[in-house]
């Protein structure tokens, strides 16, 4: 352990085994700390690497998101890291305003682990889709086939209604629903797909 | 949207007086033009569509033709690799590095060895070294190749898609030659590789390098001066360097921007530092200067192969520790404690120590980071993949606006996408 930079809300440091420099920084001081490495002459570490988030099999262990942070002027590197007990909220501040390029790394992290970042202009789901009800794929309680049974996943994408994501205020194409035929609209708005309708009876 | 109609007057008013069909504008028939309103149009471009180079949707809102905004809609090809890679010995997902940016495995394959190998502390054989800088720079001719095929198909041009893949499919030969796969290499091995070059490979290769640039220089002769070509690229899709900086943008979009930052130089890894070439940045950030960046990057490439075939050492591939590398198949069948570190290694996998690694290497598409944690079973705790393309692709929203539609195709061929890579 060496001493600790003059990061704002630097808890601990840790030398990882690349030989890059990991600072434990206090949740509640996590944009302070960004804005600071950001903008601090001689810091200037003006270029984000990656955003990522670290859950360990140990369940004892917090949820970690680590931030890797780049000065290009001065080739160098830092990883910040914030831990999160996995027994209360999951929330971070995001860092969008500071760097755009979180916008889709917080979306992932949000999407893998369930971790909020407070302050993001656009948190949805990004990899899969939006009415997803199995959790959140990269945590270690999440079974490596999925939460739900294979019969429950194919009912569900069976009965998936592909316009259902289409809303306008994520900019969607829904007004085409008005030159679909008016028998598929109305099963598309029952939530049925994959269902052959019955023939009408045979009349005697 | 209500739909609406507009009678055009098509009949031809008769022949001119050398003969010739009379050539007017078209004209509406009665009123004039009829009042399109100000209503914006939104149109689905995708997953299914050619020019999104793979299962990409965009929701695109229109004011006539132009784009006002741009939402990428992924996941499609999500294949959760980072999760299987939880459940994998570290060899074990050396084939899944294949799959994703598929445009270039090998380059892949060498990313993650050198984070695990970072996170074990082991030092690779110069050998083994020189034929992986080989391997790098092979995917990133491939890499560009396709996307310059791609592109100029997307623009318009035919041609330098049948050149471009003429040399992308010589490269191909030599890795099926080295793997035995064209596409799934799996190349590299935690501590080495899965097989020495065989024979005749270098002096194809060095014949290679000496035709390439030829091809490489046609290219640019219907390419670059080219007025179509540049008139749909020049001004389209720019980014200054602070705004791609601020996007965490990386490779050639980075550096078309006019960012001097190439990890080769910056952060060498496999001995880049010794091997001559330049760093090839662009101006205006534009798609053309894009392209410029690339297609020069090309002829970087050959360069470096060029060198690394010039000093290419004799010796072993393989680090000698028999706690990473598998004995021959020979020394299993004979010795009895290589047939135990043999069984140790297959049943139980190469364990790593506590602790956690990240590496990044200049891929063809940018800054592939390799980020992986242990806790000192044979199996990751966490494998991250810093997907240059997925990082690239979020700034399309901010480079589209303001474009027209048919510059939206240009701009997203710009970026060089591969869908395995932003989903993974």
């Amino acid at each position: 352990m060496t001493s600790l930079p003059p990061i704002p809300g630097a808890l601990r440091t840790v030398v990882a085994r690349d030989g890059d420099t990991i600072v434990y920084v206090a949740r509640e001081h996590l944009l302070d700390a960004m804005t600071w490495l950001k903008t601090t002459p001689g810091q200037d570490f003006n270029y984000l690497v990656d955003v990522t988030a670290v859950e360990y099999r140990d369940r004892e262990r917090p949820l970690e998101v680590v931030y890797f942070l780049r000065s290009l002027e001065r080739r160098a590197d830092i990883r910040i890291k914030v831990e999160l007990n996995p027994a209360d909220e999951l929330v971070v501040d995001s860092v969008y305003h500071l760097w755009h390029g979180a916008d889709w790394l917080e979306r992932e992290v949000f999407d893998m682990f369930g971790i909020t970042f407070r302050g993001h202009p656009d948190l949805r789901r990004i990899l899969m889709w939006e009415t997803y009800a199995e959790g959140y794929p990269l945590r270690k309680s999440f079974p490596l086939r999925g939460r739900f049974s294979r019969a429950e996943q194919v009912r569900q994408a069976l009965n998936a209604n592909p316009e259902a994501h289409y809303s306008m205020e994520e900019l969607s194409i829904a007004e085409a629903g008005g030159d679909l035929p008016d028998d598929m609209r109305e099963r598309l708005r029952r939530g049925e797909r994959g269902v052959i309708p019955e023939p009408p009876a045979p009349t005697p | 949207m209500s739909k609406r109609t507009l009678e055009l007057e098509l009949a031809t008013p008769g022949v001119d007086a050398a003969g010739r069909p009379a050539r007017v504008p078209l004209t509406a028939a009665a009123g004039g033009e009829p009042d399109l309103g100000e209503e914006h149009m939104l149109v689905n471009m995708g997953p299914q569509h050619p020019a999104t180079h793979g299962v990409l949707r965009l929701v695109v809102e229109l004011d006539g033709e132009t784009v006002v905004r741009c939402i990428p809609h992924l996941g499609y090809l999500h294949s959760g690799f980072e999760k299987l890679g939880e459940y994998r010995h570290y060899n074990q997902i050396i084939p899944l590095t294949d799959r994703t940016d598929y445009l270039s495995p090998m380059a892949n394959n060498v990313g993650f060895a050198l984070a695990a190998e970072r996170l074990m502390g082991i030092e690779i054989t110069p050998r083994c070294q020189v034929l992986r800088v080989l391997a790098c720079e092979m995917s990133r001719i491939i890499s560009h190749m396709v996307w310059l095929g791609t592109t100029s198909i997307d623009l318009g041009a035919f041609t330098p898609f049948l050149w471009a893949f003429q040399q992308r499919e010589k490269i191909y030969d030599l890795q099926e030659m080295w793997t035995g796969a064209r596409l799934t290499t799996s190349l590299t091995r935690v501590g080495g590789l899965l097989a020495d070059i065989p024979d005749g490979f270098v002096d194809r290769l060095r014949d290679f390098t000496k035709t390439f640039p030829k091809t490489l220089s046609e290219i640019d002769r219907v390419l670059t001066r080219n007025a179509v070509w540049a008139g749909r690229t020049q001004g389209v899709g720019t980014l200054t360097a602070a705004e791609a900086i601020n996007q965490s943008l990386s490779g050639p979009m980075l550096r078309a921007s006019g960012v001097p930052y190439d990890l080769r130089k910056d952060k060498p890894y496999l001995g880049y530092e010794t091997y001559d070439f330049d760093v090839i940045v662009g101006e205006h950030g534009d798609v053309f200067d894009r392209y410029l960046v690339r297609l020069e990057e090309c002829h970087q490439s050959n360069r470096i192969l060029e060198q690394a075939l010039e000093r290419l050492p004799d010796g072993p591939i393989n680090v000698d520790d028999p706690r990473v590398i598998l004995p021959s198949k020979t020394r299993a069948m004979s010795d009895m404690e290589a047939m135990i570190f043999h069984f140790k290694q297959v049943m139980e996998g190469v364990r790593a120590p506590v602790g956690e690694a990240y590496v990044g290497i200049e891929n063809p598409k940018g800054e592939l980071g390799t980020y992986l944690v242990s806790d000192g079973t044979a199996k990751p705790v966490r494998w991250r993949i810093r997907p240059p393309s997925f990082i690239n692709l979020s700034a399309l929203p901010k480079m589209a606006e303001g474009h027209l539609l048919s510059d939206l195709i240009a701009i997203n061929a710009s970026v060089d996408i591969v869908m395995g890579e932003v989903d993974r």
